[in-house]
């Protein structure tokens, strides 16, 4: 029996050109990948040293167009938006999800309902979610008038001081359920015995959240912080259909520059150097947080389970 | 003698359920908490509500009324207009696109993970690498290229100007998580299927593709969520209204209908119905597909 179910070593070496799939399988994949993706991102960089209006002939332009991107004043601020929503939705969203992730992981049954409830806006498309609080922000049509709030009765996507942090806002209530649901799978990992111990030695609910808890969820936090650092590069429908970028140039982030400068101003070339700027920027975000993650991250975290 | 100890043992378990008892006993309901969600539920709700109870208003209804109090007489008139508007055919775009695109994303991410897995060499290898690269780098960056692609193929505002980047672009995920999942399967039982003469395809598709079934509905739950909501594509890769899909629809409703908002929020809930019906019928599944690859 155990013969039979272990490999041969004798057949595989004589096998060895047999075994395993050809490349082939990996080639309809790969051919994809490569012309909707690799070209393309080869494709950016190329297409930033040149001239396009987007129909026209492509003219080669050197240094042109990064020239025009970089010292467009617009570029900058699009920059400064960006971060700034990459940090306020960091500081806004890592918070609330994290509690609420620990929540809806206990067992009481009500927690299970909120939870089933908590998902909702994640079924609705980002066009969707804008729509629906662009009418609820409306400052005779929605909320305001109708809760009976004058503070709530702003033009909140109207004024430069408001709209980011109504864009953060609701950037967190389409979000959050999807991080909750990180940290809900993340606790649930966590061995029960680790509280019970911590009971015994009679630790409070708090002590327990900051000594069993949060320490172990130190990967989970990287992982949903990594993806909202990356997300914030790619809030490009959710803010266009909200704002289109204003109040004047409030909420333009970066990927919405690039998008109204390459298909609005018609200028593809500079909008090709700002692309060049985004890949950029993700990539070394993406690596810089994994290199926090450390690499330690094969090292068993449920010693002493 | 084994009565006696089954006794003693039956008394040392009763014990330690008391003192277990005693331990969750302690801990008080945790009413902070429980306040917190309960605020937080409000503020999921508010506007879902909102937009449900507005769609149900008539004009005068909505000019006239609190905004947030339910019309007294609901009406259905909304949802007319919005499906006299069209809306089927933009319904119709969004399934052709996500199925056009998910099935062979599916198809051709599960070939390579199976080659990934279980294959060797320099083509397979660097595949990988491409594959995982991919995961790291903002797609979106790359739009301009691929509209310049699609227009040089005489491809724009066609459905399948979105289908192609939209399987390009669900390929390094699914791959990964295909493979991961791959990679839990016995080797043992490949190599029994193998000493019986079948042939790698085979193998595929009679042992591995059952075997990892659950990964497969995931992963396609996951990129048609993607699709379905996508809009970037749509915007720059169509025009023309009767290749509109269901997201750029809502964007273009908003202009078509200008002051009737009432007739926007209900379109926004016509195009969100077949996920919230999704929803009720397979919830663990569209939940572990939403966060796919993030807890394995």
């Amino acid at each position: 029996m155990s013969t039979l179910l272990k490999p041969k070593p004798a057949m595989k070496v004589r096998g060895a050109r047999a075994e395993g799939p050809s490349a082939w399988m990996v080639v309809p994949a790969l051919v994809f990948f490569v012309t909707f993706a690799v070209v393309p991102l080869l494709g950016v960089l190329f297409l930033s040293f040149t001239n396009w209006n987007g129909l026209g002939a492509i003219t080669w332009a050197g240094l042109d167009s990064w020239r025009t991107a970089l010292t467009d004043s617009v570029t900058l601020n699009a920059l400064i938006v960006t971060v700034k929503i990459m940090v306020y939705s960091l500081v806004v969203q890592v918070p609330i999800s994290l509690l609420l992730g620990v929540f809806t992981a206990g067992n009481q049954r009500y927690r299970a309902v909120l939870a089933v409830l908590y998902f909702v806006p994640l079924l609705l498309s980002s066009a969707a979610v804008a729509i629906a609080f662009k009418a609820l922000l409306d400052p005779n049509f929605g909320m305001g008038p109708g809760l009976g709030i004058p503070v709530l009765a702003q033009n909140w996507l109207g004024s430069a001081d408001l709209v980011l942090f109504v864009v953060i806002f609701v950037i967190a209530w389409q979000f959050v359920p999807f991080h909750t649901l990180i940290y809900q799978g993340g606790v649930r990992q966590i061995p029960a015995s680790f509280y019970e111990a911590a009971q015994i030695d009679g630790a409070g609910r708090v002590q327990q959240f900051f000594h069993i808890t949060l320490p172990q969820l130190k990967y989970t936090i990287i992982t949903s912080s990594t993806l909202m650092v990356l997300g914030s590069l790619a809030y490009f429908d959710l803010i266009f259909v909200l704002t289109a970028g204003g109040p004047g140039y409030a909420t333009r982030l970066l990927p919405l520059h690039m998008y109204l400068t390459g298909f609005r101003a018609n200028d593809m070339g500079a909008a090709s150097a700002l692309g060049v700027i985004l890949v950029v920027i993700g990539l070394g975000l993406a690596l810089l947080l994994q290199r926090l993650g450390g690499n330690s991250r094969s090292a068993s975290q449920l010693e002493g389970a | 003698m084994a009565l006696a100890t089954d006794a003693a043992q039956g008394t040392e378990a009763r014990a330690r359920q008391r003192s277990q008892r005693k331990l969750v006993g302690r801990s008080m309901p945790n009413f902070l908490g429980g306040l917190g969600g309960w605020v937080w539920l409000a503020l999921i709700i508010l506007p879902v509500y909102y937009v449900v109870i507005t769609s149900l208003k008539n004009q005068a209804g909505f000019f006239g009324s609190n905004p947030l109090a339910p019309s007294t007489s609901p009406t259905l008139v909304n949802y007319q207009t919005v499906l006299e508007a069209n809306f089927v055919r933009y319904f119709m775009n969004s399934v052709i696109v996500t199925l056009g695109s998910v099935i062979p994303a599916v198809v051709v991410s599960f070939m390579a993970a199976y080659a990934v897995v279980r294959g060797s060499g320099r083509i397979i290898g660097s595949a990988h690498t491409l594959f995982l690269m991919g995961l790291a780098i903002p797609l979106q960056a790359t739009i301009i290229p691929i509209y310049f692609m699609i227009t040089k193929a005489h491809l724009y505002d066609t459905l399948l100007a979105l289908i192609l980047p939209s399987i390009a672009f669900a390929i390094p995920i699914s791959v990964l998580i295909l493979s991961n999942f791959l990679r839990d399967v016995p080797r043992e039982l490949f190599e029994s299927m193998r000493l019986d003469g079948c042939s790698e395809f085979t193998m595929m598709w009679r042992l591995a593709l059952p075997l990892v079934r659950p990964a497969v509905v995931t992963i396609a739950i996951y990129n048609a969520l993607h699709v379905w909501n996508g809009f970037l594509f749509p915007l720059i890769l169509t025009q023309s209204p009767d290749k509109r899909v269901l997201p750029l629809s809502l964007w273009a409703f908003q202009d078509e209908f200008t002051v009737n908002i009432p007739a926007v929020l209900a379109a926004v809930v016509l195009s969100t119905l077949p996920l919230v019906v999704l929803y009720v019928l397979a919830r663990r599944q569209l939940v572990s597909g939403l966060t796919a690859g993030f807890n394995k």
